[in-house]
């Protein structure tokens, strides 16, 4: 009954919101790169030194939006650096996602050792403002109050309107369909393969500053494999942003339900329930949503 | 599809070894060590977490200060990140010729350092929060130090429970583990002690240790719970107790620290925190094992010795009531004669 209750609530909505906005954002980086035909596992890896670079240049300067542009810089030169490796030197994609994950795993702990004298996490700062538009219209108040999470439902139709719609997302999927057929109509198939690896840069960006200016801190380790379930997510949307923003929807409604579980003080081993999300993720892949067929040319070297 | 099962594999097993790239040469050189002074270094190695948790690793890490200023030994810490570096790194630590005595932080240790103390017959380990295992002999070289929580817990949970207005408060717990139950069983019976009308709502963040360091989760836990009408939680979570500090400021209610005093990270939102002094029991080990008095196993810290007692002081004197006071000391009383025995599961 208490579950119930807590279930169909605002609290409920906005938690599911919440805790979407990261997976959406991570799904969508991947999802831009992918198209392109270039597989960035190191989405995690990339949420992790923005949401780092975000907090150490907010502490430093004291202004968290100089922090938010410094922070997508950042992050674009380590996405011209993985472009350089995959697209350039047609090194192995996954090899140099690993490669990418691990050094800016160390990296960042090494720094915050460096700059902090911290293994764990950096001094507390006040995160980017909310959004007070919304605040005194009902229902809506409650959620739209963060404009990272905003962004993300203009997201959907920003990233069909693009890879859709235009010239240019017509030309970023042949790079990840059909390189060889784009290239002999004159499309210079690396350079959209580059393009895609920035967008996931940025928006892997977004959701690394979001996680951090939520916690008004960094901490060692705090992005905690979103990443990946990203990942996951972009897959079971099959590569379609609509599709994929409910599959967001789904993991985080599950993990909002997990935690409203355990409140409840059921009798259900949390280890069971603390499951729930992977479980889904495995039930989904292993068939309910049909075949999943990644672009054509993903992955492969051009 | 190969490549998709690739990519899903790899960042799988990426994720799991996330730090291993840290992991450092071993050398084994310690076998042979035949030195004529008998070594005074100490070394110790971090939990999850690591330095700066301003908790459980900080406190340990004060003893050693401590200890290096008033006892005048020397000492050399490893922070491991994560996973299977721990063994690695008592191993090193054990293995220098000059340390004498080596501590693991954290119950995670447990089984490292029952396996290292035989490699090494000849140093002296020490383990905080060493997991008993009744049915496994604790070698002779290693001192496993327990803290009764449960007690700690018991007092923060009668203060809990006569603050809140709405009779409901909370627990978050960061691994789901026999030692973070002790916590929530204690406090859950002091809760039931102070007001047995007041309800408690728990959760966990992770069953692996992982756990410790999601503040992310537990700051959703803790918007939860505040939602669900508790108005003030206690955490046994390590580092995502941040995130629970977070909700309490976005809700303005009431968080309770764990481990050590954590008012500075939320000044006037925490009522108070169950302090564990770790950092007197690193002290005293160290001070034994200069004067030669270290003996070996289970040195267990609780409420008589103040091992683990409660915050009250200048800063939030304002937050608790003396009569709340009167009655926690009361149920301190008893606890420690023996009035009232806390059931652990």
């Amino acid at each position: 009954m208490d579950l119930l209750s807590s279930v169909i609530s605002l609290g409920f909505v906005a938690q599911v919101l919440r805790l979407m906005t990261p997976f959406y954002l991570g799904a969508s980086a991947a999802n831009f790169s992918e198209r392109g035909g270039v597989i960035n596992i190191s989405v995690e890896g990339f949420m992790n030194l923005s949401a780092f670079s975000f907090a150490v240049i907010s502490i430093l300067t004291g202004n968290v939006f100089t922090g938010f542009i410094l922070a997508v810089l950042v992050n674009l030169i380590f996405s011209i650096m993985f472009g350089y490796f995959t697209v350039s030197l047609k090194i192995n994609q996954i090899v140099t996602g690993v490669g990418f994950n691990l050094f800016i795993a160390g990296l960042t702990k090494f720094l915050l050792v460096y700059i902090f004298s911290s293994s764990s996490n950096t001094p507390r700062f006040e995160g980017l403002p909310e959004l007070s538009l919304f605040k005194n219209v009902p229902f809506f108040g409650l959620f739209l109050t963060d404009y990272i999470t905003i962004f993300c439902f203009l997201l959907i139709f920003i990233s069909v309107y693009i890879l859709f719609k235009t010239k240019f997302g017509l030309r970023l999927r042949s790079a990840g369909e059909n390189p060889a057929a784009g290239e002999s109509l004159g499309i210079k198939i690396r350079h959209y393969r580059y393009y895609g690896i920035f967008i996931c840069g940025f928006l892997s960006a977004v959701a690394g500053i979001w996680m951090a200016s939520n916690q008004n801190s960094y901490s060692d380790g705090m992005i905690a494999g979103r990443g990946y379930i990203a990942l996951a997510a972009m897959i079971i949307g099959k590569w379609k942003p609509v599709n994929i923003f409910f599959a967001c929807l789904l993991f985080s409604a599950f993990e909002a339900f997990e935690i409203s579980l355990q409140i409840s003080g059921s009798d259900i081993p949390s280890q069971l329930i603390q499951m729930l999300p992977y479980f889904i993720t495995i039930l989904v892949l292993i068939g309910f949503i049909g075949k999943t067929k990644p672009p054509a040319a993903d992955g492969v070297p051009y | 599809m190969k490549i998709i099962f690739t990519a899903l594999f790899t960042a799988v097993l990426c994720f799991s070894f996330n730090a291993c790239g840290k992991k450092e040469a071993v050398n084994e050189s310690g076998k042979e060590t035949e030195t004529s002074a008998a070594p005074k270094k100490v070394g110790l190695v971090f939990d999850i977490g690591g330095r700066g948790d301003k908790s459980f690793n900080d406190a340990a890490y004060k003893g050693l200060e401590e200890a290096k200023e008033k006892l005048g030994i020397d000492f050399e810490v490893i922070d491991p990140g994560d996973g299977s570096d721990r063994e690695s790194a008592l191993r090193k630590l054990a293995s220098k010729k000059d340390v004498g005595l080596v501590f693991g932080v954290g119950f995670i240790f447990t089984d490292d350092i029952n396996n290292i103390a035989k490699e090494f017959p000849d140093k002296k380990f020490a383990c905080v929060d060493y997991s008993i295992d009744p049915s496994k002999q604790i070698p002779a070289n290693v001192e496993a130090i327990e803290f009764k929580e449960e007690e700690g817990s018991f007092l923060v949970g009668v203060i809990a429970a006569l603050n809140s207005k709405t009779k409901k408060v909370g627990f978050i717990g960061g691994m789901e583990s026999n030692l973070i139950r002790k916590f929530e069983d204690g406090y859950k019976q002091g809760v039931k002690y102070a007001d047995p009308d007041c309800q408690v709502l728990s959760g966990y963040v992770s069953v692996s240790p992982e756990g410790f360091k999601n503040p992310g989760k537990a700051k959703e836990i803790a918007l939860s719970q505040y939602n669900s009408g508790a108005d003030i939680i206690y955490h046994a979570s390590g580092l995502s107790g941040l995130g629970l500090f977070e909700a309490a400021r976005e809700k303005n209610k009431f968080a309770i620290g764990v481990d050590m005093d954590q008012q500075k990270e939320a000044p006037g939102f925490v009522m108070t925190s169950m302090v564990k002094l770790v950092d007197r029991a690193v002290f005293n080990t160290v001070k034994d094992f200069t004067e030669n008095k270290f003996t070996g196993g289970i040195k267990t810290f609780g409420l008589l010795d103040n091992g683990v007692s409660y915050v009250y002081d200048e800063n939030n004197k304002s937050l608790i009531s003396e009569e709340i006071i009167l009655k926690t000391d009361e149920a301190k009383k008893k606890l420690s004669a023996g009035e009232i025995k806390i059931e652990l599961k």
